[in-house]
């Protein structure tokens, strides 16, 4: 006798679906449930909204977007003029240049998070490997470029690796939740750094000690620019990457055993050892691979079009948690975190940049970014409600039918 | 006792899921004061029904009829204040409150209608409970009473409401036999008093003891309504399943071999640092399974641990196949021919969010041909898993099916898939059948039998006293972290029942 094949499970209670299980868990059940519809959703509720505070100033919605737009430079997609291209070319290379540090620290998010982890730390190792990555670059003048570029980048990925693995071993060993440990972490690196740069610091500039500010990267350290102008701030191969990073992290998760045990892990940890795998060995390996994508952030950016960085930077660097805005938008996929990143990149940049020359007051507009980035994520928070919203269509649909 | 009037009718209730008809223009009818049982495997639709019932689904069609009148329910609050009150398997309960603010919550009585009246909410608790026999102490919090009590408090909380319809959901699964038998007592008095109840369950002999009649479901169908007289477990296990079905397991003689599992003097303690297991030894031989009894809570679950290297052992020694490995990590125990099915297959044994293909390689990801030097090969893991769901027989999908989109029976095979598969010379079995129907405990049974026909040590632990006396070919009986009792061949359910408890049967 035949059974027939059941695709479907009827719910054990109207609580069932998303109620238990680990944080994974449950954003793997919430990436099920929505697809790609609710990243996309998520990211256009948010810009009504801001559209909508825009109004109320009195300013054009429209306007603004359509700065902003051009700002980032994405017009040069379409077919610019001959006197707009150049400023489009600009743009949209400072766009990247962006793009590259923000999937780098979205990836750290997201791997730790595959891992059933919240890296809150993404800012604290990309300054590590930013520290780290100056350090070895303004030393050493001397050496060839080749070795010193790939020293300085393997130098800033190891040492936020570490600074990251240190949150990983206070989980594993004594239960610290990485929540608090990396938080921690992030201020110890910003007043190290401060130190470090500031007056009589290790870091400090040897030229001008009155200056509380780095020393400056050698040339020969300096990545090669791959569109636009060295001396100004063209984007630099770190973009390709940050690219390449995307495809390691995919790579690491989804073809090789430590991936696998990563995600089991994540997704069940009392399953994970009861298969033989290490809770705390992965919990540990997790954090630091996380740790590596921020701090190889740092390198780059350092390496890459910074070449200096003073103690006033220091305050003003949010790229680390704008990487977990990232990664929740981009739920925590490597295409996701690569497309997010590049939503973020230009929103950050075309606001910035392109509303200042607009009609729109530049208070408004650097908040009006402020506005946008908070709104995306209060939304990807409350994804549940974008899922009611978008299930609600269906709902009212069989209403209508039922009546 | 049975007026005639049916005091609830629900005709023709249909409910869909994506992909899946729950239920199927099914009818039921409770009498007054009768007590009806719901019966059917997992998943053939009387939870769905019930909770159509109680308010918490919508039925996509068909009508409800209370007391004559028709009846729909928005929502929970409906259903209870129409006098129906239900009692889920997963009591919702706070803890840290006491019995009576449980029972009160949201009805609380009030002095001037602002101040909560204390002491009117325990003498309204008291009053209940002397009236329907359900003794609980009303100061007593929640987090200290037992499992037993904590259901009358729920019972409690639902006669307050003014419930006379009651739904009990699989109301014993969580009970010793003791507090069972208590509840049928409850449940008599309460039939007294002119309630109605509604009694789910998927046990047999249960429900041949308190129903009075049992409308069977199965795949979203009534099969049938039948009265108590005349329905034994056989035509009751039929109907819930389709066809015949073998209640006792068919088990060729014992021939044991060597001793393949060997424990001594065991001692282990659990997560608060009490000691669970209070110096337990014996052994387990090719070819023969050893059946360990008791009641959950006595050092079952710290045993387990310890012979699969998941806890630490404070004395004594585990040896499997002569070598000792009482420090070894549950990968040492997998690699020396220890299999274990967890006894909760959802926390331990499987990862849900994978793959049937990732979850079989739960043990054995790493090695050749499914890994090599790190690097993971997804088609081998796909190809392993289609030869061991076509050997064991799960439905429900592929191996790229999401475990958790297989129903209870179909995880299990997975889980056993994955542990024979591996050809284990000793088989750790802990709740094997919990939570699974009739056919697939049968399958199970089956399988387990075959194991030991192949010569593997097979260490059987369980709840249920009948499973235990069905496939053991010796009994061990646990109590309180210590072996009280030791059989072989044919032994009285009675006797276990008793040792289990704590006593011990007078020499003759």
């Amino acid at each position: 006798m035949a059974e027939p094949a059941r695709e479907g499970r009827v719910p054990e209670s109207p609580e069932q679906a998303a109620s238990t299980g680990t944080l994974a868990a449950r954003i793997s059940l919430r990436q099920r449930s929505g697809g790609i519809v609710v990243p996309v959703l998520t990211a256009v509720v948010a810009f009504l909204i801001g559209g909508a505070v825009v109004a109320a100033t009195g300013h054009n919605p429209l306007v603004a977007y359509r700065d902003i737009f051009n700002g980032a430079g994405l017009n040069w997609f379409g077919h610019p003029t001959t006197d707009t291209a150049l400023t489009a070319s600009y743009n949209l290379s400072q766009t990247l240049l962006q793009t590259t540090t923000l999937i780098l620290t979205g990836l750290a998010v997201a791997f730790a998070f595959r891992c059933g982890m919240f890296n809150i730390g993404g800012q604290g190792q990309y300054f590590v490997g930013l520290f780290v990555a100056n350090w070895i670059g303004a030393s050493w003048a001397t050496m060839a470029a080749g070795p010193h570029i790939l020293l300085g980048i393997a130098a800033a990925t190891a040492a936020g690796a570490v600074w990251a693995g240190i949150a990983g071993f206070l989980k594993a060993t004594v239960g610290a939740h990485e929540v608090i440990s990396t938080i921690m972490l992030n201020w110890i690196a910003i007043w190290g750094g401060t130190y470090l740069f500031g007056d009589g610091g290790l870091l400090q500039n040897s030229q001008n000690k009155a200056l509380p500010i780095s020393n400056d990267v050698a040339p020969g350290a300096q990545l090669p620019v791959v569109w636009g102008d060295q001396q100004l701030q063209g984007l630099h191969v770190g973009f390709f990457v940050a690219l390449a990073a995307l495809v390691v992290f995919w790579l690491i998760l989804n073809r090789t055993t430590l991936g696998y045990e990563v995600r089991a892990v994540g997704f069940n940890p009392d399953a994970a050892a009861y298969g033989g795998i290490s809770v705390r060995k992965n919990l540990i390996s997790a954090m630091a691979i996380s740790g590596a994508f921020a701090g190889l952030a740092g390198g780059l950016d350092m390496l890459g079009y910074l070449y200096r960085y003073g103690v006033s930077d220091i305050p003003v660097s949010a790229v680390g948690f704008l990487g977990i805005a990232v990664a929740l938008l981009g739920r925590n996929t490597a295409l996701g975190v690569g497309l997010s990143a590049f939503l973020f990149g230009a929103l950050l940049f075309g606001t910035t940049h392109g509303l200042q020359s607009g009609a729109i007051d530049p208070q408004l507009a650097s908040n009006l970014t402020y506005i946008i980035q908070g709104l995306i994520v209060l939304f990807v928070g409350a994804d549940v409600l974008i899922l009611y919203l978008w299930n609600s269509r269906r709902r009212l649909r069989r209403r209508a039918a039922t009546a | 006792m049975n007026s005639q009037a049916p005091v609830l009718e629900m005709r023709g209730i249909t409910k869909e899921f994506p992909g899946i008809l729950a239920n199927d223009h099914v009818d039921f009818e409770l009498l007054r004061g009768e007590v009806h049982a719901l019966l059917g495997e997992n998943g053939a639709g009387k939870s769905t029904l019930m909770n159509i019932l109680y308010g918490l689904y919508r039925a996509d069609a068909g009508e409800v009829v209370l007391r004559g009148a028709p009846a729909v329910f928005g929502s929970a609050k409906d259903a209870i204040a129409a006098g129906i009150g239900m009692v889920h398997q997963h009591f919702m309960l706070i803890p840290v409150m006491t019995v009576a603010e449980n029972i009160v919550l949201g009805h609380e009585p009030t002095r001037e209608g602002i101040v909560l009246d204390e002491a009117g909410a325990e003498e309204r608790v008291r009053d209940l409970s002397r009236r329907f026999g359900l003794a609980v102490d009303p100061s007593a919090l929640v987090s200290q009473i037992s499992v037993g009590q904590q259901q009358r408090v729920e019972i409690l909380k639902a006669l307050y409401r003014g419930a006379d319809v009651l739904i009990l959901d699989e109301p014993t699964a969580v009970l010793t036999p003791q507090e069972a038998t208590e509840l049928f007592g409850i449940i008599r008095s309460l039939q007294a008093d002119g309630k109605s109840i509604i009694f789910i369950t998927h046990k047999l002999n249960e429900v041949l003891e308190i129903a009075d009649r049992i409308t069977v479901l199965r795949r979203g169908k009534k099969i049938e309504t039948v009265p108590r007289e005349g329905a034994t477990q056989e035509s009751l296990a039929r109907a819930m399943v389709g066809r015949e079905v073998l209640l006792r397991v068919e088990k060729p003689p014992a021939q044991p071999g060597e001793t393949l599992l060997e424990v001594e003097d065991l001692h282990v303690v659990d997560d608060r640092g009490i000691e669970k297991v209070r110096g337990i030894s014996f052994s387990v031989r090719a070819g023969e399974i050893v059946g360990i009894a008791g009641v959950d809570g006595n050092g079952q679950t710290e045993l387990i641990d310890a012979i699969t290297g998941l806890r630490r052992i404070q004395r004594g020694s585990v040896r499997v196949a002569g070598r000792e490995l009482r420090h070894a990590t549950p990968r040492e125990m997998l690699d020396a021919g220890v299999g274990h099915i967890p006894e909760d297959r959802q926390r331990r044994g499987l990862v849900l969010e994978f793959s049937i293909a990732e979850n079989i390689a739960l043990h054995d990801y790493a090695k050749p041909p499914s890994a090599r030097w790190g690097w993971l090969f997804p088609g081998r893991l796909v190809e392993r898993a289609q030869t061991l769901i076509r050997q064991f027989d799960v439905r429900g999908g592929g191996p790229l099916t999401r475990a958790g989109g297989l129903s209870g029976g179909n995880q299990q095979k997975v889980v056993v898939a994955r542990e024979i598969a591996r050809d284990p010379r000793v088989l750790v079995a802990a709740q094997p059948t919990r939570g699974l129907d009739v056919g697939a405990i049968e399958y199970l049974h089956r399988r387990l039998v075959e194991e030991r026909s192949e010569g593997r040590a097979i260490l059987l632990i369980s709840l249920e006293l009948d499973e235990i006396l069905s496939l053991s070919d010796r009994i061990l009986v646990l109590y309180e972290g210590r072996i009280v009792g030791e059989h072989e061949g044919e032994v009285s359910e009675e006797q276990i029942g008793l040792e289990m408890l704590g006593g011990r049967r007078e020499a003759a």
